[in-house]
């Protein structure tokens, strides 16, 4: 229960070294959107691919953060979606020769349109069947994905190549430098969308329903279709990141997309914080760094350093649910909180 | 007379609130004990706490030991049975298969024999029912299962929390007649708790009266029958 | 003709292990309304501890009985130390901590015995007596085995004093305190009993799909479509969906979707149950209260 007193001191802005914390936002989110500009002029052209792919990442887990960390939905099968991106920008591109950049949106419409159909049915699973049927769904992705008679369209085993594009308009930029641009342009409204849909109404809601769900329908939250909304815009986010990581990637194929996939999803969201938008980027940052780390060990190791990823992740997953459920976020939460006191 | 159970400024918690307050309570040796009060008196709660079913601070002694802070499970062992509110039988499980689950902290296969028939001889209906599924039972069979199930532990003090609720008064009659008989042969200690005091008057030698987590008043059953403010509240007349 | 009876036979001799894998779900789900994700990494595991005794020259039945009691003790185990910690967390937490163990026992299992392919003994020879058109004698044994098992587990349960406390604590852990059970070992045991069903699908299966780290992720997943087809909350249920969905699979497979989309049948059934009836053909129908 908040005091009186408390009450006058949230109406006042809090100051901390002199400057508002709305402020203290915006500052820091110019610091760090000047950053991100520089970054791919700062560094080699495989950090810069490394660097978009956590861009898309961030992207595909925000999708997934919207469904399980706010919505509470759990979902073991956001790979599938991932996929269904990728595969619909590689085949209007190398089929019907749309540019690839036409392809991003049409990606996530169609991610949007599976994501709401798989919602509708799924409204009425409790909580941990919803994950059992995701998480059978991301066994099956790569089975379906190389079935024979997809083979046209998809490729088959083999997959589908997609040439690198080169920065538009003459531009003096290198392939990888306009594709860590394009990403950034792409994720920049998406997390300013998801942030709004989250402070809002709609966001409230989402997260009454988390909450309890009967309570929030007798409040009028229609939650089957906030449920079904949300899934579909989660997917939605997942599409899109999978359409741009195909491009970025060059490259899809059917084993592109195993299970691990989606597990790397859920630690990601796991680790930069359920239900926190910027914690997506620290979970993005670890699933592309970490099975990097593995590679690079792979070398002393053999065939084995394969384990090294899931090893990595099983221990985390059960050390974050044990010591930190709040992940990253909550712990730069409380750092900060720490920090405003002190000043 | 010496107390069975006696407890000592108890006070009890659902997480960080509390519900029970310096609480003073002995049950006689071999007596009946009543507990009385309204809804959200605490009553059900005394009783949990008695069982460790919720957290607990202060002194609970049984048989003159310490028993604060010994797992439900053991406390069972020592002696104590508790038939919850809402029955707690085992649903999907038989009267036999309920009966036999109260015997469970017992070894001796022979005394388990004889008390099932003892029991059997408390509540015939059981018998009858005895494969059929717990849930099937009515509400006064299921009762009579529930105190049967204690039974079956063979405990030296029985707590039960509001046997007469949602019964036709002729059945409680007769479970209350029962409960006389088992506190008369047996020699077990009873507490029990009850909204109808009436009932529970008729029953006890001992009283409480609890109201909003504190013991309020207490004493021999007659005189707190006789009670003005008793009479008036929760006596009707 | 002969060829639909082969492909119901051997639909059963799968469905057997399918049974296995869906009643230790059920075992686990009954006392702790969780789903164990990590069921199938677990019998992997075992079976890779049975191969390692064998490779030492230990007999096959032993070896058997062996990897049943390790894994029985190892179930015991993970449910103290992994998962007691979690009992009141929420749902997330807990699918969090068992795909963390689906991880764990896939990395490890890479790791020590490396991701080679390797043949798995069958104590079945392929020229014994009882083989026949219908089904090979590996079959048949699969599917002695598994009723033997699953006679005895029925027998445990039903017969002895500890089944039916286990029971009793799965279904009413506060009653079951209140007679004296120590609900938290039962919940210990479940999963040890659990662990060691799954042992058995693992060793019958390996011979068939060979030994390697991710042998039971599609066993997994038609254990998961047996145990709710049947009803999650029914062993009984439970195994015999396990051997329908064993016969499903393979008239799907033979003569509808080719063999290529098999697990999507799984997949199929798993929501289709989930959707028109979770409560699956015999399990109880669920009341939530509000």
């Amino acid at each position: 229960m908040t005091t009186v007193s408390e009450t006058q001191a949230a109406a006042r802005p809090q100051l901390v070294a002199g400057l508002s914390v709305a402020t203290w936002r915006r500052l820091i989110l110019t610091v760090a959107l000047v950053a991100a500009l520089a970054l791919p002029f700062l560094v080699s052209s495989y950090h810069t691919f490394q660097l978009t792919m956590v861009l898309v990442y961030a992207m595909a887990l925000l999708g997934l953060n919207l469904l399980t960390g706010f919505n509470g939905q759990i979902s073991l099968g956001h790979g599938a979606f991932y996929a269904i991106g990728a595969y619909t920008t590689a085949i209007l591109v190398t089929k019907l020769g749309i540019p690839y950049w036409a392809t991003i949106p049409i990606a996530g419409v169609v991610s949007l349109a599976v994501g709401f159909l798989f919602g509708l049915p799924a409204l009425r699973l409790e909580v941990l069947y919803l994950a059992l049927a995701t998480f059978a769904l991301a066994l099956v992705t790569p089975q379906i994905l190389k079935y024979k008679a997809f083979d046209a369209v998809t490729g088959g085993v083999q997959g589908i190549l997609l040439d690198k594009p080169d920065a538009p308009f003459g531009l003096p930029l290198s392939g990888d430098q306009w594709l860590y641009l394009l990403a950034l342009a792409v994720a920049i409204p998406l997390v300013w969308a998801a942030e709004n849909l989250i402070r809002g109404r709609i966001g409230r809601a989402i997260v009454a329903i988390r909450e309890h769900p009967v309570a929030a329908e007798t409040m009028g939250v229609n939650a089957s279709l906030y449920k079904a909304l949300t899934f579909g815009v989660s997917a939605f986010y997942t599409g899109i990141a999978g359409a741009l990581g195909g491009i970025v990637v060059g490259f899809v194929a059917p084993d592109s997309f195993p299970v691990l996939l989606s597990l790397s999803f859920l630690v990601g969201i796991v680790v930069g914080g359920l239900a926190s938008v910027w914690g997506v980027l620290v979970g993005a940052l670890f699933i592309e760094f970490v099975p990097n780390y593995a590679d690079q060990i792979s070398d002393l190791l053999g065939e084995r350093a394969k384990a090294l990823p899931w090893a990595i992740y099983g221990l985390l997953l059960i050390a974050i649910m044990y010591l930190m459920p709040t992940g990253a976020a909550g712990l730069v939460k409380r750092l900060t909180r720490g920090i405003m006191r002190e000043f | 007379m010496a107390a069975i159970l006696e407890t000592r400024a108890l006070a009890a918690f659902y997480g960080s609130t509390q519900v029970l307050h310096q609480v003073d309570l002995a049950v006689e040796a071999g007596g009946i004990t009543a507990l009385l009060g309204a809804n959200g008196a605490g009553k059900t709660t005394l009783l949990r706490a008695l069982t460790a079913m919720v957290a607990v601070r202060g002194a609970i002694r049984f048989d003159g030991r310490e028993i604060a802070g010994l797992a439900t499970e053991d406390l069972v062992r020592l002696g104590i049975a508790h038939v919850p509110d809402g029955r707690g039988t085992f649903v999907h499980l038989t009267v036999e298969e309920n009966l036999r689950l109260g015997a469970y902290t017992r070894s001796a296969k022979a005394e388990v024999a004889k008390d099932f028939e003892r029991v059997f001889g408390y509540f015939p209906r059981l018998r009858e029912r005895r494969r059929q599924q717990a849930g099937t039972l009515s509400g006064g069979e299921q009762q009579m299962l529930a105190i049967a199930r204690a039974l079956m532990l063979r405990p030296r003090l029985l707590l039960l929390d509001e046997p007469s609720f949602g019964l036709a008064p002729l059945v409680v009659k007769d479970i209350f007649r029962i409960l006389r008989a088992i506190n008369r042969d047996e020699q077990v200690s009873l507490l029990v708790v009850e909204q109808n005091a009436n009932l529970a008057l008729d029953l006890a030698d001992q009283a409480y009266l609890m109201e909003t987590g504190e013991v309020v008043m207490s004493g021999p059953a007659d005189r707190i029958r006789g009670d003005e403010s008793v009479r008036r509240a929760y006596l009707g007349y | 003709m002969t060829a639909l009876l082969h492909q119901i036979f051997s639909g059963l001799a799968t469905g057997g292990i399918y049974a296995s894998v869906a009643l230790a779900l059920v075992m686990i789900y009954q006392a702790t309304h969780l789903v164990n994700f990590a069921q199938g990494e677990m019998a992997m595991f075992s079976t890779y501890i049975a191969w390692w005794l064998i490779g030492l020259g230990t007999p096959y039945w032993i070896a058997f009985l062996l990897t049943l009691a390790i894994s029985f003790l190892g179930g015991v185990a993970i449910e103290r130390i992994v998962i007691r910690p979690m009992e009141k967390a929420p749902v997330l937490a807990s699918v969090s901590v068992f795909i963390g163990l689906l991880a764990i026992f896939n990395s490890v299992a890479g790791f020590i015995f490396d991701y080679q392919i390797k043949p798995f003994p069958s104590p079945f020879p392929s020229d014994a007596w009882y083989g026949s058109a219908f089904m090979s004698p590996h079959e048949v044994g699969e599917v002695m085995v598994t009723l033997v098992v699953l006679l005895l587990v029925y027998g445990f349960f039903r017969f002895t004093p500890l089944g039916l406390a286990m029971r009793a604590s799965a279904q009413n852990p506060v009653s079951s305190r209140l007679v004296g059970i120590r609900v938290g070992w039962m919940l210990a045991l479940g999963w040890g009993l659990a662990a060691a069903t799954g042992a058995v699908a693992g060793m019958m299966a390996a011979p068939v799909v060979y030994l390697e780290p991710n042998m039971m992720s599609s066993i997994l997943l038609y254990g998961f479509a047996g145990a709710l087809l049947g009803g999650i909350d029914n062993p009984w249920g439970a195994v015999l969906g396990g051997f329908m969905v064993g016969v499903l699979e393979n008239l799907a497979g033979a003569y509808v979707v080719g063999a290529d989309l098999k697990l999507t049948v799984a997949l199929v059934i798993i929501v289709g149950v989930l959707v028109i009836s979770p409560a699956g053909l015999f399990g109880r129908p669920v009341v939530t209260r509000v």
